[in-house]
């Protein structure tokens, strides 16, 4: 059924992806920015503190997209005892800690000209904060073990436990009375954003959505040329 | 029009430590990954170097190992 995914086989394309990849990012982020920074208007309450929109909502979004795919990857790797979901899941962490850690700093410097405050232990937050831990362990798990097997059964277990986290995270605000602001975009009802900052948002995140990407292709063929090297020492 | 965009109403400081955060992360982030990919490539195309050519010819006939030659000789 997985085949197709077999490293030896997608190694080729994720080798030559990576340039490509990294030009598009490049283009992308230079017009997010662009726009983001100089043509979209100011809040008229927030005035250009509202910018910080830009960073902050796009690596909280892509976090938390990664943290929901480790879970799925983790459970899919249990199911079906595939290694390379593992090595997926492997390759794609380190992005989606630095963007949790990028929503983390970036909300806080956000929050001082809104709030009057650095910090809140407030519950959409502190449900970051807790996303940011889940996936230290998890890194700092890949780093301690040396067992392959017992490592992916640690880290799996990490992240199905981390995935409670998860709705937390997403619905706090709605759940609880927050410092946080409710969500401004939702798929299922009308937005509150006007386009004028909808279009910027929208680029950022495309723009951040390709350095994932990017990252996660670098890392998967580090992780496969690691396996070669341990295969040639077998010979 | 470039001091507006550089004080921002006094919030200049917020927003463009904000962005540099984001973008130094990203640089940060990029040159490590692509220092451990190299550190592999090197390290593979070193191991391959002292195999025997008995175990070379048994190595060269996966196609990852090619294409991980192949990309080792452009870095």
């Amino acid at each position: 059924m997985f085949k197709s995914f077999e490293p030896n086989k997608i190694f080729s394309i994720t080798s030559r992806a990576t340039k490509y990849v990294l030009f598009l990012f490049i283009v992308v982020l230079s017009i997010g920015l662009t726009e983001a920074l100089i043509l979209s208007p100011e809040d008229y309450k927030q005035s250009h503190v509202v910018r910080i929109m830009y960073v902050h909502v796009p690596a909280a979004w892509i976090s938390l997209g990664i943290f929901s795919s480790l879970t799925l990857l983790s459970v899919a790797s249990f199911v079906f005892k595939n290694k390379n979901f593992a090595l997926i899941s492997k390759s794609l962490a380190p992005s989606g800690f630095v963007f949790n850690i990028i929503a983390l700093v970036t909300g806080s410097i956000w929050g001082k000209p809104t709030w009057g405050t650095w910090w809140a232990w407030d519950a959409r937050i502190t449900s970051m904060l807790i996303l940011a831990l889940f996936y230290g362990m998890y890194l700092l798990a890949w780093k301690i073990y040396e067992d392959k097997e017992q490592v992916i059964k640690i880290t799996s277990m990490i992240v199905i436990i981390g995935a409670v986290n998860v709705p937390i995270v997403k619905y706090s605000v709605d759940w609880w009375n927050t410092l946080h602001q409710p969500s401004s975009i939702n798929v299922l009802s009308n937005n509150s954003i006007h386009i004028s900052m909808l279009i910027p948002l929208s680029i950022m995140t495309a723009a951040f959505a390709l350095f994932s990407l990017l990252i996660f292709l670098m890392k998967y063929n580090t992780e496969l040329i690691k396996v070669k090297n341990k295969g040639l020492d077998r010979l | 029009m470039i001091n507006e965009i550089i004080l921002m109403n006094g919030y200049g400081s917020y927003v463009w430590s904000a962005f540099s955060f984001t973008l130094i992360s990203f640089a940060t982030l990029y040159f490590v990954t692509k220092l451990q990919l190299s550190k592999e490539q090197r390290k593979f195309a070193s191991k391959f170097g002292s195999l025997n050519i008995e175990k070379a010819r048994a190595a060269r006939l996966q196609n990852i190992n090619k294409e991980i030659l192949l990309n080792t000789s452009k870095i």
